[in-house]
């Protein structure tokens, strides 16, 4: 609710023509535009391009805006939009998989089977995880760079790229995800699971190499 | 006759747990299964551990959030809001 009300209050000043307030709505989300365009398109020149591009919706749109979901997921829904149309115009080639197909090809076990004793897919613990949960955040990103954590994230299917930058990177929650995305509840849920599980198992092996 | 107590509560295994983690963290889980999740992780250390460190993930992820916004690129986009205003 009190996102709403600052929200109307923003409108308000935007619709008045208030440029000191468009550019504290440009600080606040410009960056987590650009990184939500990057999960439709393949460089981040081109993110860069469709967050600008999303700007001048903003700008040309502001006056329709109706306040029927926060102002944040109507940025992030144009963002989408023109992310969607200009990734497929960028790949013209490659072919673009449906949500289904997606789901089923990336289909597998959070951890490999072979790490488990006992019958299959009830099993325990054969080899496993090392501690490293408790590591210093200090150590921890010492180790690991935000580089090589960010091209890890890259290397995950579009979908779960998309739901793991908008619920763990940026904060969403599920429902203003689902909304976005055009997903189920379960179809985002299974999305972050297979994100968050392939993130942790590479940062595993991460810490694994390193230590 | 069935007695109450006869009745097996679901018991989770490592295997079935790391498959769950997601939901249990979302509190969706159906409440039996919930309480089957608590009492395996109350007994099994590498769990925890598996939990801990998908909320680590979590953490190391917020991280990778930079919001600095050029300042070229708030004066353009500035000028092009105040230019449309004009029009």
């Amino acid at each position: 609710m009190e996102d709403a009300v600052r929200d109307r209050a923003i409108v308000e000043r935007l619709r008045g023509g208030d440029e000191a307030a468009f550019r504290e709505l440009v600080q606040r989300h410009h960056a987590s535009m650009v990184r939500f365009a990057e999960t439709f398109v393949p460089s981040r020149a081109v993110a860069e391009e469709v967050a600008q591009e999303a700007w001048v919706g903003v700008i040309k749109g502001i006056g329709g805006f109706e306040g029927r979901s926060l102002l944040s997921t109507w940025i992030f829904r144009i963002v989408a939009n023109i992310g969607r149309s200009r990734g497929a115009r960028e790949r013209r080639t490659a072919p673009v998989s449906t949500l289904e197909q997606e789901l089923a090809e990336t289909a597998g076990p959070s951890v490999a089977a072979r790490r488990f004793s006992g019958p299959t897919g009830q099993g325990e613990w054969a080899q496993p995880p090392a501690r490293w949960s408790d590591v210093p955040d200090e150590r921890l990103l010492s180790q690991l760079t935000i580089e090589r954590v960010s091209s890890l994230a890259a290397q995950l299917s579009e979908n779960q790229r998309r739901v793991f930058t908008l619920r763990d990177v940026e904060g969403y929650t599920s429902v203003e995800v689902c909304e976005l995305l055009e997903l189920s509840e379960v179809n985002q849920r299974v999305l972050l699971h297979r994100a968050r599980s392939r993130i942790r198992a590479a940062l595993e092996q991460e810490m694994e190499v390193r230590s | 006759m069935k007695l109450a107590f006869w009745r097996r509560r679901p018991e989770i295994a490592c295997q079935q747990w790391v498959e769950m983690v997601t939901d249990y963290l979302e509190g969706v889980l159906p409440p039996a299964l919930q309480e089957a999740a608590d009492r395996h992780l109350d007994a099994c250390p590498p769990c925890r551990e598996y939990l801990a460190q998908m909320r680590r993930t979590i953490s190391v992820a917020r991280s990778l959030r930079d919001d600095d916004v050029p300042a070229d690129v708030v004066a353009a986009l500035a000028r092009a809001f105040s230019d449309y205003g004009r029009e």
